[in-house]
């Protein structure tokens, strides 16, 4: 098994008297597809929230690439590489999309002195192929906020990828979006993950993308982990079938 | 005609109209000086409150703060400050034509440093808040100036400074003030026009659609945040050094930092014209001045109500502004278009 890129250990979460995680450990390995599914109100994106340092945590330990970072603002572990995307998506919608994808170039070594640089052709090419390659081109001179909640969704997609992370972690990236579509979807974030090298971190609700996509899954449930396994054991087992999937 | 032509005309037009103005109109030309001021007002007070979302109360701070500093530099150079300023005026002044400008231009450089200073100082505290807080905060900030200049006695107090006297003909001492509003806008104006089209423009303007996400997208936002303000901060400082000498005698309530016209106003002239945008704030500004002063003129009495009822439209029916409203009407006219080209890949197939 490859080299995990992020870790957590044993991390805690509660919100005044309510338990959202408790002493959840996981891994990440370099390069793969990790999928995190469970019932809504299991603890996903609070785990998720926890990682990316949107709010503090009560207990616990969280490494990426070795660095602890369960420390660090939300900034700063973005600009490690660590992108997250959200659930209800986010874009900035009185930019174009062109202009979205501009700004959202990689900060990581950005000086005071570049906060005045004019994007260069360079970024803009690039910003032009990412917004083809999840099929926005013809659109990039409208508002963001303009657009179909779909496409905010793909474009949101575009802007994480334009930050060149090392990991991308996806909130439901495919929750309201059409199933004609998912497919395309599907097959860009493989392709994100296989031609771009990007290790991803996925939770969604739709089985049959994520059983299809990931290389392993963690389950979980009541803010505990479950299971964990690839797609057919987590399929298999009577836990997850209990309390998440369902009897067929 | 093509674009940049035309861009040219309209500024041709507005530089003879800028010189012109005060030599055909030399009644004016203090009114004329007040509205170059009242651009840079809107101009600068757009930074952080449109193109940023950080609706300020308190940028009248920096107009303050920034005559202050002026006054006390083109004093201190020569006088003891305490003394001149406990005699009220009753110590004989005289400065030569070198002393004053000496005075005058080093003052205005280092009211804009200053403010600078400042805006990295206040910034650090204000934007830990957010929307209404933020509001609040600076108002609070720019009225807690008042009340401390107002108590020191160092520094005249509430009793106020006068200013060293021009040496010279006052048609000249008009048209020198004049001048100086009219270079310190359109400085302004040229270097937002600039600004807005690099990066830093974008990532504004990421924080004020988003700001969460642009937090998780790993942009210095503080960063970003405090550097806006201080540009803000430098233009309102030098102005605030240039207003001050115009008028000849400063005090902190009604001169320095007037929280509620002047620091009012530069709201009131962005909503009207446009927030976000360059031209909006140059268009609310002069719409509102001369709204301001035909109604002080022909309204006398009524000026504040008028005004109030421009305000009341505006916010209500008009609330993106002029130039706002024209964007929405008239999206192609601001390359707000669909491609009809489909992709890039089928291009470089066909």
């Amino acid at each position: 098994m490859s080299q995990p890129v992020i870790e957590v250990n044993r991390v805690s979460k509660s919100f005044g008297g309510v338990v959202a995680n408790h002493e959840i450990s996981l891994e990440v390995p370099q390069g793969k597809i990790t999928g995190l599914i469970g019932p809504n109100g299991s603890g996903k994106t609070t785990l998720f929230n926890s990682i990316v340092g949107y709010h503090p945590i009560d207990a616990g330990s969280i490494k990426f690439k070795g660095l602890e970072i369960s420390e660090l603002n939300v900034q700063k572990i973005a600009r490690l590489g660590l992108v997250r995307t959200f659930q209800q998506t986010r874009i900035y919608g009185k930019l174009d999309c062109m202009q979205n994808m501009m700004i959202s170039i990689p900060h990581r070594t950005a000086a005071w002195i570049d906060m005045f640089a004019k994007p260069s052709p360079k970024t803009q090419a690039r910003a032009e192929q990412l917004l083809d390659f999840v099929g926005l081109y013809a659109k990039r001179r409208l508002l963001a906020g303009s657009l179909s909640f779909g496409q905010q969704k793909l474009l949101e997609f575009a802007m994480a990828l334009m930050n060149e992370p090392e990991v991308l972690m996806l909130d439901e990236p495919t929750a309201g979006i059409n199933p004609t579509l998912i497919n395309g979807l599907i097959d860009r974030l493989r392709r994100a993950n296989t031609e771009f090298g990007i290790t991803m971190f996925i939770i969604e609700h739709n089985m049959r993308v994520i059983m299809n996509m990931a290389d392993s899954i963690y389950c979980l449930a009541h803010g505990e982990l479950l299971a964990h396994g690839s797609p057919e054991q987590i399929q298999n087992d009577q836990r997850v079938i209990d309390a998440y999937l369902g009897a067929h | 005609m093509s674009k940049s032509v035309k861009a040219g005309l309209l500024y041709a037009c507005i530089l003879i109209l800028g010189i012109g103005a005060p030599l055909l109109f030399p009644d004016y030309t203090f009114q004329l000086a007040l509205l170059w001021i009242m651009i840079l007002f809107a101009l600068t007070w757009d930074i952080a409150g449109g193109q940023m979302g950080y609706n300020s109360l308190g940028n009248i701070l920096f107009f303050g703060a920034g005559m202050y500093i002026c006054a006390l530099t083109q004093v201190g150079l020569y006088y003891d400050i305490g003394a001149y300023t406990a005699a009220s005026g009753a110590i004989k002044v005289d400065y030569t034509p070198q002393q004053y400008f000496t005075g005058l231009i080093l003052g205005i450089a280092l009211a804009a440093v200053g403010c600078v200073v400042l805006a990295a100082i206040f910034g650090r505290i204000v934007f830990g808040l957010r929307g209404p807080y933020f509001a609040i905060g600076t108002l609070g900030v720019a009225l807690a100036s008042a009340e401390l200049i107002g108590t020191w006695g160092y520094v005249g107090a509430g009793g106020g400074i006068s200013l060293p006297v021009y040496p010279g003909d006052p048609d000249a001492r008009a048209m020198l003030f004049y001048g100086l509003c009219a270079l310190a806008a359109t400085g302004t104006f040229l270097f937002l026009r600039w600004l807005y089209g690099t990066s830093f423009g974008l990532a504004l303007n990421a924080i004020r659609d988003d700001e969460e996400k642009a937090e998780a997208m790993g942009i210095h936002t503080t960063r970003y945040k405090t550097v806006a303000w201080a540009i803000s901060g430098f233009f309102l400082g030098i102005v605030g050094a240039v207003f001050g000498n115009m008028t000849g005698f400063i005090e902190p309530l009604e001169v320095a930092f007037p929280t509620t016209t002047f620091g009012i106003f530069m709201v009131l002239m962005v909503l009207l014209g446009g927030k976000g945008t360059l031209w909006g704030p140059v268009i609310g500004a002069v719409l509102f001045h001369i709204v301001k002063e035909v109604t002080w003129t022909y309204l006398l009495g009524w000026q504040w109500i008028t005004l109030g009822a421009l305000i009341i439209v505006n916010v209500i029916f008009f609330q993106q502004g002029i130039v706002g409203w024209m964007r929405e009407k008239w999206p192609e006219r601001f390359g707000l278009v669909v491609d009809r080209r489909a992709t890039i890949s089928s291009q470089e197939e066909s």
